[in-house]
């Protein structure tokens, strides 16, 4: 089995649950943006959670298939189509061979997860499928798809069409969107003043919001506590001597804009950072749209664990009423 | 040095050994994060050493993050007995200096420079007093330089020249980040240089360029095939300057599949560096050099 790329659409890359073990190198763990979705987008078809599916951002494929095949499309609202025959997401549908997958437009959220029975069976590398593209590593051919690529598709006979996912254990895109944020790292690197202007405002979700990192622009700059530059740091006031980059870390270059670092983030660098976005949190980053206003909400260990919790029960659920 | 513990969300922990880069830093971080792996401690998924600091990513339901802080100063603790050597390797990597790719780039994104009217080279040989380009290559491949980060991007060398301070190479970053640079790059920022692994966005000054691949994702450079990235933390690093044509010939030699880089075991003792740094480094070389 094996589907065609006849539109790759904006950047459809593959995704699974990501390549953990690498970050000391350089190489981030990569995964799907919206793991929530992506897990559930699975299990609705009858694969594992953790298989690798496509990850369409903003504009979908269009796909041909040369087989039968359970789908299913979840995450971003952009209504799957066979053939023309628009199909519901969150629900698994049929597609026979020769038929064809498009997606009209995108109508909330930024990217949808195509999971297809079987699985997208691109070869394992470093312990994973997924695409990260600027290494040019996993996925097919390390890169996003492009027109006339042969997706490799697993074996698998694929569960029943129309199970649904029920409304409640879907997480839907916010807007206007608070991520909740733990301060710390270089947060005594800004005045008081700078530190509560920073969770006040309304930012904005930048154009420049891609798989590395989201930015936001929009808020007052921050102002800087005065201190003679470490040696090796740089001259900036907002350089560090070059550190690592934890998953979900705002760094603020320069002061200006926060820049979130997600699935595909560079492992360190120059700036510092003035906390984490909790880990509940990094699935709805991945479905901000550009100029989302978006409040960053200051939180503790407590509630960061709590969230986390609750996150966790949300894919409980998932599993246990697609099992 | 003062060891400043902070979270990074409920994944991380972070670790600052020092705010200004020494090797006495990188010694402690490195002293600790391999105390951490040997204490195999149920739910730490990831440690990353960087120059004077480092990461660790660890799961919060197995442990929880109280815990987990604590184990990393009882390590800090047990640590600072630990032997400040390290058996490590010397790498040479060929340079061509004052390339016209780098050229070519730098002149694309000057107006993100401080000096829109020179060259990064030009700009770094000024600020730092050395005598025009020629006095900086002297410098710059002069003596060894040691790997105390390995990321950014994949396989990408932070290199911290070993030299006593007053005769480090230092050099802000661009303005503005540039959007390109190319390949295999040598760069620089604040104390630090850097090979660029891939091509892709980067702030630092480029002063030149490596015909060795020091990242390979597909396996086929022989020298790659073992693991994709060359450099890892504590590697020594030794540029050798070279010219376009053997430049143009090692490029040739690396596409068929025929170059190997010169490598070769070493000791480094960080009690001797400190001691006399232009022996070690001597006795550094000869590793290389096979005297």
């Amino acid at each position: 089995m094996a589907i065609n790329v006849l539109k790759p659409g904006l950047s459809t890359t593959v995704q699974d649950l990501g390549r953990p073990g690498y970050y000391h190198i350089g190489i981030p763990t990569s995964g799907g943006m919206d793991m929530l979705s992506l897990a559930a987008a699975n299990l609705l078809v009858g694969n594992a959670a953790g298989d690798a599916v496509l990850e369409a951002v903003f504009l979908g494929p269009e796909l041909e298939f040369t087989a039968d095949a359970t789908v299913a499309v979840t995450g971003a609202d952009m209504p799957p189509k066979v053939d023309d025959q628009e199909q519901a997401t969150w629900t698994s549908f049929k597609v026979r061979k020769g038929q064809v997958l498009s997606f009209g437009f995108l109508k909330a959220g930024a990217r949808a997860y195509i999971a297809v029975s079987g699985g997208i069976d691109v070869p394992v590398v470093l312990g994973s499928r997924s695409t990260y593209t600027l290494g040019a590593l996993g996925g097919f051919k390390g890169r996003k798809l492009e027109a006339g690529d042969v997706l490799p598709v697993g074996a698998g006979k694929g569960a029943a069409e129309g199970r649904c996912l029920p409304e409640a254990l879907r997480r839907k895109p916010q807007m206007p969107a608070e991520l909740r944020m733990l301060p710390g790292l270089y947060w005594h690197r800004i005045t008081e003043g700078a530190g509560a202007r920073f969770f006040e405002d309304t930012w904005k979700v930048a154009p420049e919001a891609d798989r590395i990192g989201y930015r936001f622009k929009a808020g007052q700059p921050l102002e800087f506590v005065a201190r003679d530059q470490p040696f090796g740091a740089g001259s900036d006031p907002s350089n560090i001597v070059d550190a690592c980059y934890p998953y979900g870390s705002v760094q603020v270059p320069g002061g200006t804009e926060p820049i979130v670092l997600h699935r595909d983030a560079v492992s360190g660098g120059g700036y510092f950072m003035v906390g984490t976005v909790i880990s509940a949190d990094m699935d709805l980053i991945g479905q901000l749209q550009p100029h989302t206003p978006t409040r960053f909400v200051k939180v503790t260990m407590q509630e960061a664990l709590a969230a986390r919790a609750d996150r966790k029960r949300v894919l409980d659920g998932i599993a246990a009423t697609l099992s | 040095m003062t060891t400043r513990y902070s979270f990074g969300g409920d994944e991380h922990i972070f670790v600052e050994c020092d705010e200004s880069m020494s090797l006495e830093a990188f010694f402690k971080g490195m002293s600790i994060t391999t105390a951490l792996r040997d204490a195999r401690i149920r739910g730490v998924t990831e440690i990353c050493p960087a120059n004077a600091s480092f990461q660790v990513r660890f799961d919060p339901d197995v442990i929880a993050p109280d815990a987990m802080m604590a184990e990393l100063k009882a390590l800090e603790a047990a640590a600072q007995s630990a032997p400040s050597t390290l058996e490590t390797r010397i790498i040479e990597v060929p340079v061509f200096y004052n390339d016209p790719w780098t050229y070519e780039t730098g002149q694309r994104f000057r107006e993100r420079h401080q000096d829109p009217t020179s060259t990064d080279i030009e700009y770094t040989a000024r600020i730092n007093n050395l005598d025009g380009v020629d006095g900086f290559i002297k410098a710059h491949s002069g003596a060894p330089w040691f790997v105390s980060m390995v990321g950014f991007v994949a396989g990408l060398p932070f290199l911290y020249q070993m030299v006593d301070r007053p005769r480090q190479i230092q050099s802000p970053k661009y303005l503005r980040p540039r959007t390109d640079t190319p390949r295999l790059t040598v760069g620089h920022g604040g104390c630090f240089a850097c090979i660029y692994s891939v091509r892709g966005a980067g702030g630092y000054q480029m002063f030149g360029i490596t015909p060795m691949p020091i990242y390979d994702p597909n396996q086929t450079v022989p020298y790659l095939r073992d693991f994709m990235c060359l450099f890892k933390p504590g590697d020594i690093v030794k540029w050798k300057p070279i010219g376009r044509e053997e430049y143009d010939q090692t490029v040739a030699e690396v596409d068929a599949g025929r170059w190997m880089p010169r490598i070769a075991p070493v000791t480094f003792s960080l009690t001797d560096f400190q001691a006399d740094i232009d022996g070690t480094n001597a006795r550094i070389m000869e590793a290389l050099n096979g005297h």
